[in-house]
């Protein structure tokens, strides 16, 4: 029994502490949060525990899922994780393709390529608000007048103040920021590549093509992999950005998160619940599968 | 974790082998190659010109034709407001990154050497139910913390935000030690098992000291996630009592709302500690990121 004691008890009580806090803030919170997103506490008196709330189960999701303001955001989540995913794979391996030659000041290229991933989003917002102003013609300023400048008139557009795919706008600057990230997971996949491996495709003939598609892609398919989820599950809490270059309140470029903010500042706290709940459903259908392959596959 | 980072930070010595092709199109393929890569480093240098170009602007530059012109004149009036309107900001940033950082480094760390080398059944579920923390939309919690955090009766602003960035910072904190540890030689810690070390020996004597460069990978990452938040700041402070983050978005959204010479100003205010630290400490910065990967 002492023994036992000896064996478990030091290691248990290095890892108490943040069980406990995991346990508490993240899991006891989910349930939590869950329980009041069942209830129809709508009003600030409900929300102060001056009025009592009553459970309602699945009404607010229902009501949630059925109400055209809330599908305009779920819409709005999807094209910007879709635009936000395309666009930093697309840059991030475009860039690591081209930096794993040799090339003169390499370290330049990556140091710039990678920078905005140090600067918060509310600061970039605050620029990338200058860049994106709808206004045209005479008016111009920002993106507008410089592809007046350069002499892409055609290119001017009101940006995030499209109703239907403003949010595509807010991706842009997300870009900016994280494909210097993917570029940078993408380049240790590189480097990781044995050359062995390379040396003995050209010896056996392949082409560069074949090259690519028969040994680097297949060694880089994990590196992809948690490219995707990373970045994924960071569109997916979108709500800096938008903040910062919009307004909460502005329809055309507004997510679930935002419409959480929106609920929490007028006191709906079960709607604000339910909303909370229906994020951290669609991260988990992502994460999960992927932390439990993780799991497996370091047992192998 | 490490190991990518390396990787990462030597440049590749390795020479192509020449191709059977002509010299010609080898050439045209590296010119090619070079002004794809300068061409997309102006595209990323694109905001720092307009922020840097825009803060030195007085009033008489504010027509939108003069919109990527240099200042007709020079001026650091946008300067001095933006410092005056954030400094008392960017000293509670510190003092919420700080603490927070260090304790949440400190936990981790401890996890971390628990979860590598203690293997008791389920250690992997364990490590897997608190890494799940990291991935979670915090818009999950946040109504019934708010509630907790009142109930605790920890002061809004910056306790509160210590608080909550060391609790969300454990899951990270723990991959990253946790990580690293796994590649410590066993016979390390075995050895001092054998000369009679208990656990919290072994840790203190042992594990502690060869872990420098996690922790500074560890440091660096907590400080910069927890300086650039603005989820929690919004929620649990103001910008009479939060950080720059809440601080900066006020200004630029609030009664100056035009006057974007101010707000880039402060924009580059709010970011120069994380850029400095990107700067200064740049390979452990891309150590912390290659961590963010789970399988690092």
């Amino acid at each position: 029994m002492l023994n036992t004691l000896r064996r478990v008890g030091p290691p248990l009580l290095m890892l108490a502490p943040s069980l406990i806090l995991v346990g508490v803030f993240v899991y006891g919170l989910i349930a939590a949060n869950f329980s009041t997103s069942f209830t129809d506490n709508h009003t600030a008196a409900q929300a102060t525990g001056q009025k009592p709330a009553v459970f309602v189960w699945f009404t607010n999701y229902l009501d949630l899922l059925a109400n055209e303001d809330f599908q305009h955001s779920l819409m709005n989540l999807v094209l910007y994780t879709v635009v936000f995913l395309a666009g930093t794979m697309v840059m991030g391996f475009l860039w690591a393709w081209m930096l794993d030659k040799p090339v003169k000041g390499e370290g330049l290229f990556r140091s710039v390529y990678l920078f905005p991933m140090a600067v918060s989003f509310v600061a970039s917002g605050v620029v990338w608000r200058w860049l994106l102003n709808s206004n045209q013609g005479e008016q111009a300023s920002g993106l507008n007048r410089l592809f007046q400048i350069v002499g892409l008139d055609a290119l001017q557009n009101n940006w995030w103040n499209n109703v239907t795919f403003g949010i595509v706008a807010i991706a842009i600057p997300a870009i900016w920021q994280l494909s210097g990230y993917v570029m940078a997971l993408f380049l240790a996949g590189f480097r990781g590549i044995p050359d062995e491996l390379r040396e003995a495709a050209r010896v056996d003939g392949a082409s560069e093509w074949k090259l690519y598609r028969h040994v680097l892609f297949p060694q880089l398919s994990p590196v992809a992999l948690s490219a995707l989820i990373i970045i994924g599950h960071m569109s997916l809490k979108a709500f800096d950005l938008i903040m910062s270059i919009s307004k909460p309140a502005n329809y055309q470029t507004k997510v679930p998160a935002v419409d959480m903010f929106v609920f929490k500042s007028s006191f709906d706290y079960a709607n604000a619940a339910a909303v909370g709940s229906i994020l951290l459903i669609i991260v988990a259908l992502v994460i999960v599968p992927y932390l439990i392959r993780t799991n497996r596959e370091e047992k192998r | 974790m490490t190991a990518a980072a390396d990787q990462l930070a030597a440049p590749r010595t390795r020479v192509d082998p020449p191709r059977p092709t002509t010299k010609g199109r080898y050439t045209l393929a590296r010119t090619l190659r070079y002004a794809a890569l300068i061409f997309f480093l102006v595209v990323v240098l694109i905001p720092v010109y307009v922020l840097l170009v825009t803060s030195f602007k007085g009033t008489g530059d504010a027509d939108p034709s003069r919109a990527w012109a240099l200042p007709q004149v020079w001026t650091a009036e946008n300067w001095v407001t933006a410092w005056t309107a954030l400094a008392p900001s960017i000293v509670r940033s510190v003092a919420v990154v700080v603490p927070s950082a260090i304790i949440a480094a400190f936990l981790g760390s401890l996890n971390g050497f628990v979860l590598a080398r203690w293997r008791f059944r389920g250690a992997d579920i364990v490590f897997t139910l608190i890494l799940f923390g990291m991935f979670i939309p915090y818009q999950a919690v946040m109504i019934p913390l708010t509630q907790l955090v009142l109930d605790l009766g920890v002061p809004t602003g910056v306790p509160t935000l210590i608080m909550l960035h060391v609790v969300y910072g454990i899951p990270i904190t723990t991959l990253i030690f946790r990580n690293y540890y796994m590649t410590v030689p066993h016979e390390l810690i075995e050895a001092a098992r054998v000369d009679g070390a208990g656990m919290l020996r072994t840790y203190a004597s042992i594990v502690l000291p060869i872990s420098i460069p996690s922790f500074v990978v560890v440091l660096i990452w907590q400080f910069t996630s927890a300086w650039n938040d603005f989820l929690f700041a919004v929620f649990f402070s103001s910008s009479q009592n939060g950080p720059v983050t809440v601080a900066l978005n006020n200004l630029a959204n609030g009664a100056l709302l035009q006057n974007y010479g101010v707000s880039m100003a402060g924009a580059l205010f709010a970011s120069l500690p994380t850029l400095l630290v990107y700067i200064v400490l740049g390979k452990y910065f891309v150590g912390g990121l290659m961590s963010g990967s789970v399988k690092g």
